[in-house]
């Protein structure tokens, strides 16, 4: 077991885990945040996304001790003071989940599109984009006209 | 998942002296070949040797005639680079096409060539473009590089700290993704050097990124579409799956070409 | 009505925990000392087990013990059921063999469970369960449902030559008689392609036994706790229904893989007792999921249309082999049956019809319900024919179909249903000009400047849904009814609690639901709770699937709304002294005809638990009402979808060039979830099309297909555009419900895949080809007349 601190949702967390342990199993497991899922073992579906330093990355796909020093943020840390992030707000507002398991990690992707390519993101480069991120539920539909509608308000 | 010791050096040496001592250890750059395979139980390693936190390990330098990338850079910086894509577009489009965001934002160059996935994208710009792997011991052209399916020139330990590649006058990537995987199910990368030598690397479609010499012939002769017509790509020896047939990829292999061409810039 | 009432845009108020990363789902729940379960797995599709030997995996660290089926056998414990008598035409009972919880004597697929290792940690279940050492007796395989009948592999001792059933339905002389006087007959084989339902969140349980008070506690991923419970307590025995709570939580999708008992969900709970009562949780890897969740479709048709001379329809003939899999998982046998040959009239009035079924095991995992059951099989069966037959006869498919339609209801058709409403007419003329019809020529030749082979699609689709009544299904031999049932619970500050039997797992009923009390109690919806799948709360219920919540579940939470308005009728007249005939209630006020008396909803629910002014030897205190709809009728969504599709002739792909969905839901609470249901219905009705399949290996036996690196699961990439996806509405209500609603889950599903089909057959012209029409499939289609053209 190794001694590892972190920083999550902008608090300084620390735990012990076995180099095995992968980042996902630490945030659910450990720091029982459980808003991010396991939707597949083969690191396809998204469902396990968060960010680290600022960018969208799979923690199913991530051991916990690479994660050393490492700024990680999760669903539960987007939200500031109460008020949604924009992306949560336009998934709410343009019906862009159903069940709700793919949501985090859509979300926490959808981010990082818009972070890069701005407000005026075309529905093509969305689509692109979100290869990574399965969804069983919405047929995508919502969530691509939830990101664009975000994007111009991030 | 088995379990490992974990080392996190800091320098190329300590990295190297770690897996010698180690009993069976492997190099973890971004881990999304390696990890995967391990949660499957296909690889046990006793030591994982994470390689990102090496000084200088990852950057990419633009000069003249090549782009220099380090092995540690992630796709993501190579698809976001505007070095890259202004030097050698195909190569910053391609990079683009790796994966979804989450694979390219920690997926490196150096960890995709060392396994030599079959259908992996970068070992066609590696071959395409007639890159050079550069590692901690000596340079080896990609020709040279890319010995099987997940087989390289790498000897025991030894680590790519860099890919050099040169500047072509005209390059193209066009990939046919597989569509569960997303990985290429074939995909052809096309250059021609300012001398109008041509490369065809194919990925995707054989055990192996390969060359296909009739048509970097004919379009030594004639950079156009048109002068592939006529060549066909034979079926034997392509990998054959439920994705797509020999006969398939090879026929993938002659539209995507054409493609490239007409499209190279 | 409210603003959130009937019809209002409502947003979803489960959304804020879900965006927030606030839901619970199965695996998020960890409960005190919990223990990890992980099943060992049979890797071959046909064996015997001559031994296990669990020794070694028993001496491994961590492990709490493991189990076989010596255990099951030990605590009696019953097997897995199939809740639906079939009959043969012979009048025979289906062949049903054993499904013991965990597999005893015998594996039968790829992924049966064999026996299952309990620690205190799920890396340390895994580890051992790789320990516990079974010998295996190979034996033939058979996973193709065509060859089923053929093989020398026989999958159950109790049918010799795999066949569970051969069923029948219409009249095979009066079908056969008017083949007889037929101008022109279409003939085609038809394949149903196998799916993998994969809801994202794969199925959880958490077993829990209360040594102290006898009492067991399972968590589960489920659509339907209260039938969960019927069976664990019913037929495998492990305890009687007030000694056992079932609980689904927040569920990540279901599709029909969770409506069924499955045996890990079984052991678990089981399992607990035998360790003691630690809690017992696992968690299904996606590969397991693959492995071992119920399978869609795999039917395997051939089918005859017959036309006379001035294009009327005037027969149908189909037989269909429809593989089982292994077991009969709990709802299959209706599948191919009930749910599936009921619907071969489609839109069309067709005055014969003659189907036979035989349903037959293969060693694969088995087969039931998947979103739409039987009906999407039914409808790619029958609107591929009516194209195809269209096309033969040179027939405008659109006027084809018009000719066949049924105009007028009540409609009898000869396979069971009275289609009680509709309009087919007005549907299709509404999607022709949504979907801009008669400027597809000109769509047509420009694709083609760009190299492109562009086709159109159409498909005219009814379902059944809401199952029902229950004696009807019962003498079909259901095992259960098929009911639902509601509790509505006012507070006495006037917030209402509805208690229900359905079950949400992304449909959104907390808010739809939450909608008709808005209406018809005039209350805010914010004041509304929603309870549901938990069998501790809710008394009994049937739970979700096959498109019933609203049809069925609302109708009950409706009929107990009504009793609880007139109760607050009698206590508003009571406390304002006036005759009960002389209170209206409208927009949640209760006013005294002819006077300027009034109370609001809330006064009056405290006034009834308060009861100062009532005498409550006449009217009882409290405002609470329940209430067990049973409908009279199934209900029949309809509608007409339009597919154009451009096929890259080079490269055999095919790109959703445009959609165009207009359905007929009846009344429509909440017209956003309603599209959202579309949208997400077509796209795995798309997925099927194009790219989804599931794939045993025929040597091996093994699933090729077990991961998302080779099952096909639609992206984002794979949808139309926003501007090309049009969703239309048209409205006739039903009859048989007071709110006039049908249901809209399955639609997009079941009209999907012929549409796209038809397209794509159009665009490259070739008579059929096989779904999935991956790029392989469709470039290999094309060689022929290539060759030819050359």
């Amino acid at each position: 077991m190794s001694a590892i601190s972190m920083k999550v949702n902008g608090k300084a967390v620390c735990g012990e885990v076995e180099s095995r342990t992968l980042l996902v199993d630490f945030i659910r497991t450990n720091l029982g945040l459980t808003g991010t899922h396991v939707g597949c073992d083969t690191s396809q579906c998204g469902a396990c996304v968060v960010h680290i330093g600022g960018k969208a990355v799979k923690s199913c796909t991530t051991l916990a001790v690479a994660c050393e020093g490492a700024d990680v943020t999760t669903i539960e840390g987007i939200s500031k003071n109460g008020a949604l992030h924009p992306m949560q707000q336009a998934f709410h507002e343009q019906h862009g989940l159903q069940c709700g398991f793919c949501t985090p990690g859509m979300i926490m992707a959808s981010i990082d599109i818009v972070k890069r390519n701005g407000k005026k993101v075309s529905e093509e480069v969305i689509r692109r984009e979100l290869s990574g991120n399965i969804c069983r539920c919405t047929g995508y539909h919502n969530i691509v006209v939830a990101v664009q509608s975000a994007a111009e308000k991030m | 998942m088995e379990n490992f010791n974990y080392h996190r050096p800091a320098t190329v040496n300590a990295a190297a002296a770690l897996l010698k001592k180690s009993k069976d250890g492997s190099y973890m750059a971004g881990g999304h070949t390696l990890l995967p395979t391990m949660k499957q139980g296909l690889a046990k390693p006793t030591d994982i040797i994470d390689l990102s936190a090496i000084k200088g390990f990852s950057g990419i330098a633009v000069s003249k005639s090549a782009v220099v990338i380090k092995a540690g850079t992630t796709h993501m910086e190579v698809a976001t680079s505007a070095a890259v894509k202004k030097a050698i577009p195909a190569l910053w489009e391609m990079a683009g096409k790796i994966g979804g965001v989450h694979v390219r934002n920690r997926g490196t160059i150096g960890g995709s060539i060392a396994n030599s996935d079959p259908a992996a994208d970068y070992p066609s710009a590696c071959v395409g473009l007639g890159a050079t792997i550069i590692t901690d011991k000596r340079k080896i052209a990609a020709d040279a590089f890319f010995t099987g399916m997940f087989q390289t020139a790498l000897k025991a330990g030894e680590i790519i700290t860099a890919v050099s590649f040169p500047i072509p006058k005209k390059s193209s990537h066009m990939k046919f993704p597989n569509p569960a995987s997303r990985y290429a199910l074939t995909g052809v990368f096309v250059s021609q050097d300012s001398a109008g030598k041509v490369r065809v690397a194919v990925t995707g479609a054989g055990p192996k990124v390969f060359r296909i010499a009739d048509m970097e012939a004919a379009l030594s002769k004639d950079f156009a579409a048109s002068a592939l017509n006529g060549i066909q790509v034979k079926a034997k020896g392509l990998n054959s799956d439920m994705h797509a047939t020999a006969e398939y990829r090879a026929h993938l292999i002659g539209v995507l070409a054409r493609r490239a061409v007409a499209a190279a810039k | 009505m409210t603003d959130t009432g009937i019809g209002a845009r409502v947003l979803r108020k489960e959304d804020k925990r879900f965006i927030t990363g606030k839901g619970q789902y199965t695996d998020d729940i960890n409960l005190p000392h919990q223990t990890y379960a992980y099943f060992v797995r049979s890797p071959h599709a046909h064996a015997t087990i001559k031994s296990i030997n669990t020794a070694k995996a028993k001496k491994m660290p961590g492990v709490v013990d493991v189990f076989t089926s010596k255990e099951v056998e030990e605590d009696k414990i019953g097997g897995l059921i199939c809740g639906w008598l079939i009959h043969s035409k012979d009048g025979s009972p289906m062949k049903a063999g054993p499904h013991p919880i965990l597999a005893s004597g015998k594996v039968r697929f790829v992924g049966d469970q064999v026996a299952v290792v309990i620690a205190e940690t799920r890396a340390q279940a895994r580890a051992a369960a790789e320990a516990v050492s079974v010998s295996y007796g190979v034996l033939p395989h058979n996973v193709d449902a065509a060859q089923a009948m053929k093989t020398k592999a026989q999958v159950h001792d109790v049918a010799a030559d795999n066949r569970v059933y051969n069923w029948s339905i219409g009249d095979q002389a009066a079908t056969d008689a008017a083949f007889k006087t037929a101008v022109h007959v279409t003939k085609m084989d038809l394949i149903n392609n196998r799916l993998i339902p994969n809801a994202m969140e794969t199925r959880a349980a958490i077993g829990s036994y209360d040594t102290g008070s006898d009492h067991y506690t399972l968590y589960t991923t489920s659509q339907n706790p209260h039938v969960a419970r019927l069976v664990i307590s019913a037929f495998h025995g492990l305890a009687p229904e007030h000694k056992l709570r079932v609980i689904a939580p927040d569920v990540g999708g279901g599709f029909g893989s969770k409506i069924f008992i499955y045996g890990e969900e079984v052991t678990c709970v089981w399992a607990s007792k035998r360790i003691g009562g630690r809690p017992v949780k696992w968690t299904a890897d996606r590969s397991e999921a693959f492995l071992s969740d119920a399978h869609g479709r795999d039917h395997v048709s051939h089918a005859e249309l017959a036309m006379d001379a001035a294009g009327k329809i005037i027969g149908l003939k189909v037989h269909t082999i429809a593989s089982m899999g292994a077991y009969l998982s709990t709802f299959s046998s209706c599948v191919p049956t009930y749910l599936y040959a009921t619907l071969l009239s489609g839109q069309y009035n067709i005055p014969n019809i003659y189907a036979e079924v035989d349903a037959v095991y293969t060693n694969t995992a088995p087969v039931d319900a998947y979103r739409g059951a039987g009906r999407p099989e039914a409808t790619y069966l029958l609107e591929r024919i009516v194209e195809t037959a269209a096309r033969e006869l040179k027939m405008d498919p659109v006027e084809f179909r018009r000719k066949n339609f049924i105009t007028s209801f009540p409609h009898q058709t000869p396979v069971i249903f009275c289609y009680d409403a509709g309009d087919y007419g007005a549907a299709l003329d509404k999607a022709l000009e949504l979907s801009d019809y008669k400027n597809f020529a000109s769509r047509k030749a420009a694709s083609a400047r760009n190299g492109k082979l562009r086709g159109v699609g159409f498909s005219a689709y009814i379902e059944a849904c809401g199952i029902a009544p229950s004696a009807a299904v019962g003498s079909l031999g259901a095992g259960v009814g098929l009911w639902e049932s509601a509790e509505v619970r006012v507070n006495a500050v006037g917030t209402v609690e509805v208690l229900t039997g359905s079950h949400s797992h992304g449909q959104g009923h907390e808010t739809t639901f939450a909608q008709l009390v808005s209406e018809k109690l005039g209350v805010d919806i914010n004041n509304v709770a929603i309870v549901h799948g938990d069998t501790d709360k809710v008394q009994m219920g049937m739970g979700t699937y096959g498109s019933r919540s609203g049809a069925v579940g609302m109708t009950a939470i409706s009929k107990a709304l009504d009793k609880i308005e007139a109760k607050a009728k009698r206590v508003a007249a009571a406390v304002m002294e006036a005759s009960v005939d002389d209170v209206d209630f409208k927009d949640g006020t209760f006013t005294v005809k002819g006077t300027d008396k009034k109370m609001a909803f809330g006064e009056v629910a405290l006034a009834s638990y308060v009861g100062h002014k009532f005498n409550s030897s006449e009217i009882e205190i409290g405002l609470k009402e329940t209430s067990f709809h049973d409908p009279s009728n199934f209900v029949f969504p309809a509608g007409v979808h339009i597919c154009e599709v451009e096929v890259d002739a080079d490269t055999g792909l095919t790109k959703i060039a445009s959609y165009t969905a207009v359905d007929d839901f009846g009344t429509i609470i909440n017209p956003m979830i309603v599209e959202g249901q579309v949208q997400g219905g077509v796209a795995q009705g798309i997925g099927q099309a194009l790219i989804e399949g599931a794939h045993y290996d025929r040597e091996s036996g093994q699933l090729s297909t077990g991961s998302y690196m080779d099952y096909n699961m639609p992206r984002a990439a794979n949808m139309p555009h926003i501007e090309n996806f049009k969703l239309g509405f048209t409205v006739t209500k039903c009859p048989s419900n007071p709110l006039g609603m049908k249901g809209c889950g399955e639609a997009g599903a079941i009209a999907a895949p012929p549409a796209v089909i038809n397209a794509i057959t159009d665009a490259i012209g070739v008579r059929d080809i096989a779904m999935p029409a991956t790029p392989l499939t469709v470039w290999q289609a094309m060689q022929p007349m290539k060759r030819a053209a050359e």
